[in-house]
């Protein structure tokens, strides 16, 4: 352990303990601005100095570690002008149009000039000007409002290993850009959206989609449905100010009611059908038909990943589309002929913790006989704004169920929304089908655990499988190199590109860097959901009475003809870019 | 050959590969050349860890200027003794300087350490030309400090540099003449720094061209006593919060102009006058009438025919027309042509 003093406060910490962790422990509050733990630690914001005596200059507190003995002072004289200078010069180069900003509220930079008492810019001079790339189906970069703290930069280049973007130029004229200053579109991008969850200010941001989605709500011709993902009910609750990771489902359903959705349904239902599909994909693939391993297909970021990265290992990804696809192509057809609705006239929105489910409902092949599966995708963060602009009081909502049948879902499909869910969930039909038995030990701890990458051998129906999950790019792709040096002998393979899975998507509520560097926000939302599964009467995906029916009804058996048409996808190979 | 394999039939072999770099200013900053070294872009890591603990590919690094290695052969060929017998109390041996600007003799020049300025700049320089004053010498590359005429007689090594507020930095020294103007001269380093700082921490980034903005400011005659104390406080707080050695020292030129020529800075923006007339907005460019013989030389340099006078008489400059360019200044032989008060 190591004694050392900050701010006339005796602290202890670790060993390697850094000074500005020291300074929590000691409560004193550091402000920081591109320190984002493991991800970015550049020290070159400068808003976490510090003097450290007997040294000169200011010692930088976000990456320094603490020493025995030292003596240290966050806000004397001298640090307090030369921080507050660094904050003048920022926001001497940044929009001050905060008022319509999308951040607003929630921006690190405007809070940091709240803290240190900024009343007016001293340096005032020119500020840069960059063209909003606005191409993507998924982000908007509006690098106007970039401060340069490169944690962008971490998420895209530490954090996933893609490398889309990094920093261009020097000097004044430096900024965050894309091989030759191209759009997101037309580069390496997956579209995982950890740099908006990244970005302190509103320099990156989902493309909004709002608007259309509103306009087909007043529309008296177009019957609308809304669905919502497992991670959004335990994540949207926090844009009201509930605690990380609450559970806001019966509130959401109230708040989308009230929105002038004509249905409100659950893409678990959705996921109960993956989950069908998926696991019998699997027995037939462990039976010999299909390529060994297999692996998911639910996320977009990691299935254009896979296209652009290992063309050539496609056939290992499940031909499955993923739940709210699927669920938008049985609304749009076992659905439609139910309640007899020209399924022209439905609008399918998806509520996702995702940017990448925008790119994904615009792919060619979401679609069927001319009907896109799912016309918009909302993020969590979107759906909280049109709730705050429809005056909707959230908070004093009462809860109410999703609409029958289509919101009846298993806990198999809740635990979808964290990594290792999907995983766990066909796991538990897939022991089900090949022990031809209904199995009570469901829950599958060992995949549980909180690490990028989990490697398990697990017995079902009699045969020993071997698995792996991968959460993040930057493990996706040291799990496909052993895939495609034949170095693997897993079975079944779970990816999703975000580390933590859907929780910690890039369309979620994003948390400022201290909350990140402090708590545990994964853990928090994975463990509301594992809250979920539990409560659920029904926890397996095969045993929902919905699905069983509509499978009775219309597609006959998992993996039929028909399913294949509606709830099957492909993949093609996607260019790389060159320079 | 003393590298290569089996040195001079020794066991011993040692290969020295060359790397290239792109030619960033800042890469001369040891951390941001390993990285460059690396292949990644140069700009400076921060410190601690030291390269001599984690340097080059996370390794033990000695990195150091060609310079210091080629003093190294000297002291194991003569010793340490020798070597140290050699410069100041503080600062051994001896420096080369790249003797430039306004001096009879320009070239590299090694001297003792504890030389003055005087003796390079008179006894090796050959003193100033064109029967000009000293006004300044500038040490150390575009982040070193300016020093005045009253420093002349000053031992140089790396304290008695940092002591005036300039440095060693990378050997250079420009000599500068009483035609130059020190404002515009901060002005014109601060330009290079500003374009040439990798962009990584803020201050560099942006509170160098802040600076510049006030300099141009000031030079442009719309300087206001405010902007000569905002000038020296952010000059300061970007030499105290910059990451590396181009940050901590890009303010130089500024703050030794400052501190030695306070009194043009003044006058640019009280007087509006830039006596040198190096700063255009201020110039104010006018013939002296009682030392005027009227040879006339000055009507053929000037480019835009500004000057009007008859050979023989009184030569006279229509200010409507001068575009400060200072070619008759420099072509009176009888040092006839001057600032004038701006009206």
């Amino acid at each position: 352990m190591i004694n050392l003093t900050i701010d006339e406060t005796q602290v202890e910490v670790k060993e390697g303990t850094t000074i500005l962790e020291a300074a929590r422990k000691a409560g004193i509050d550091i402000p920081t601005l591109c320190y984002l733990k493991e991800i970015n630690e550049i020290g070159d914001c400068r808003m976490c100095i510090v003097e450290v005596e007997g040294r000169r200059g200011f010692a930088t507190s976000c990456v320094q570690k603490a020493e025995e003995g030292m003596v240290v002072h966050t806000n004397t004289p001298a640090v307090l002008e030369a921080r507050k200078t660094m904050l003048d010069l920022i926001l001497s180069n940044h929009p001050k149009d905060c008022l319509t900003c999308i951040r607003s509220g929630n921006c690190e930079l405007q809070a940091l000039a709240i803290k240190l008492n900024v009343e007016h810019i001293e340096y005032e001079g020119e500020r840069k000007k960059h063209e909003v790339d606005e191409k993507s189906p998924a982000i908007v970069r509006d690098f106007d409002k970039c401060i340069l703290c490169r944690r962008c930069v971490g998420a895209c280049k530490r954090m996933q290993q893609i490398g889309a973007i990094d920093c261009m130029n020097r000097g004044f004229e430096s900024c965050v850009s894309t091989a030759e200053d191209n759009s997101l579109a037309d580069v390496d991008c997956t579209y995982c959206g950890q740099c908006i969850s990244a970005c302190p200010t509103g320099a990156l941001h989902e493309k909004d989609n709002t608007l259309e989605v509103l306009a087909k709500l007043k529309d008296p011709e177009v019957y609308t449905v809304v669905q919502t993902a497992p991670a959004v009910r335990v994540a949207l609750g926090e844009e009201f100010g509930n605690k990380i990771g609450t559970n806001v489902k019966g509130q959401m359903v109230t708040a989308l009611k009230r929105l002038g959705f004509d249905k409100v349904f659950d893409t678990n239902t959705g996921a109960d059908f993956t989950i069908m599909e998926e696991a019998t994909e699997f027995i037939q693939r462990l039976n010999g038909v299909g390529t060994l391993p297999m692996i998911t297909s639910c996320c977009p970021a990691w299935v254009r990943f896979a296209e652009k990265n290992y063309p050539d290992q496609l056939e290992h990804l499940s031909t499955c589309k993923s739940p709210h696809q699927m669920f938008g192509a049985i609304i749009k057809s076992y659905y439609a002929k139910k309640i007899r609705i020209d399924p022209e006239k439905i609008y399918v929105v998806s509520v996702m913790p995702c940017v990448a489910k925008k790119y994904e409902c615009t792919r060619e092949e979401m679609e069927q006989e001319n009907l896109r599966d799912v016309d918009a995708v909302i993020t969590t963060r979107e759906l909280a704004r049109m709730i705050k602009q429809a005056n909707i009081e959230f908070n004093d909502l009462e809860d109410s169920e999703f609409d029958h049948p289509m919101g009846d879902a298993t806990g198999a499909a809740a635990i979808f929304g964290t990594t290792g869910g999907v995983m766990e969930a066909a796991l538990r039909t897939a022991a089900d089908i090949l022990d031809k038995r209904d199995l009570e030990a469901i829950e599958y701890q060992a995949i549980r655990r909180d690490q990028g990458i989990k490697r398990a051998i697990l017995t079902i129906g009699g045969k020993e499988i071997h698995i792996v999950i991968a959460s993040g790019l930057k493990n996706a792709r040291t799990i496909m190199e052993e895939i495609k040096r034949g170095k693997a002998d897993y079975q079944f393979v779970e990816i999703m590109a975000c580390p933590g899975g859907c929780v910690m998507g890039g369309g979620q509520p994003i948390k400022s860097a201290k909350i990140r560097n402090t708590v545990n926000v994964r853990k928090l939302r994975a463990d509301s959901i594992y809250t979920i599964d539990e409560k659920s009467v029904i926890r397996k995906s095969h045993q929902n009475p919905i699905l069983q029916r509509i499978y009775r009804e219309f597609f006959k058996e998992a993996g039929s003809e028909l399913a294949h048409e509606y709830l099957h996808t492909n993949y093609k190979k996607e260019e790389k870019y060159k320079i | 050959m003393n590298i290569g394999q089996n040195i001079l039939g020794t066991n011993f072999s040692f290969d020295v590969e060359i790397r290239l770099g792109a030619g960033a200013f800042v890469c001369g900053e040891e951390t941001a050349l390993i990285e460059s070294v690396e292949g990644k872009r140069g700009q400076p890591r921060l410190k601690p860890p030291y390269p001599a603990h984690r340097g080059l590919w996370e390794k033990p690094t000695l990195i150091n200027n060609v310079e210091t290695y080629a003093n190294v052969t000297r002291i194991i060929n003569n010793g340490a003794d020798w070597y140290a017998s050699i410069g100041t109390e503080t600062s051994k041996g001896t420096k080369v300087f790249a003797l430039g600007g306004n001096v009879n003799n320009v070239g590299l020049v090694e001297v003792p350490m504890g030389t003055t300025l005087r003796e390079i700049i008179y006894d090796i320089g050959g003193g100033i030309p064109n029967g000009r004053e000293f006004k300044a010498a500038q040490t150390g590359g575009p982040s070193g400090g300016c020093i005045p005429k009253e420093h002349l007689d000053t031992k140089i090594d790396y304290e008695s540099l940092a002591e005036i507020g300039s440095m060693m930095g990378s050997g250079g020294l420009i000599v500068m003449d009483d035609t130059k103007c020190m404002v515009n001269i901060a002005k014109f380093y601060l330009d290079f720094t500003v374009s040439e700082s990798c962009g990584k921490c803020t201050p560099c980034r942006i509170g160098t061209k802040r600076l510049h903005e006030m300099l141009e400011k000031i030079c442009n005659g719309k300087g206001t006593e405010e902007d000569l104390e905002k000038l020296e406080k952010l000059a300061l707080n970007i030499k105290n919060a910059s990451v590396c050695g181009l940050g901590q020292s890009a303010p130089n030129p500024v703050l030794s102009t400052m501190r030695y020529f306070k009194e043009e800075y003044v006058k640019h923006i009280t007087a509006k006058e830039c006596e040198a007339m190096e700063c255009k907005a201020l110039a104010k460019i006018v013939i002296n009438q009682e030392v005027c013989r009227g040879c006339h030389l000055c009507t053929k340099v000037c480019p835009v025919d500004a000057i009007s006078g008859e050979p023989g008489q009184k030569h006279e400059i229509d200010q409507s027309k001068c575009i400060k360019c200072r070619s008759c200044v420099q072509k009176c032989p009888f040092r006839a042509i001057g600032a004038g008060k701006q009206a």
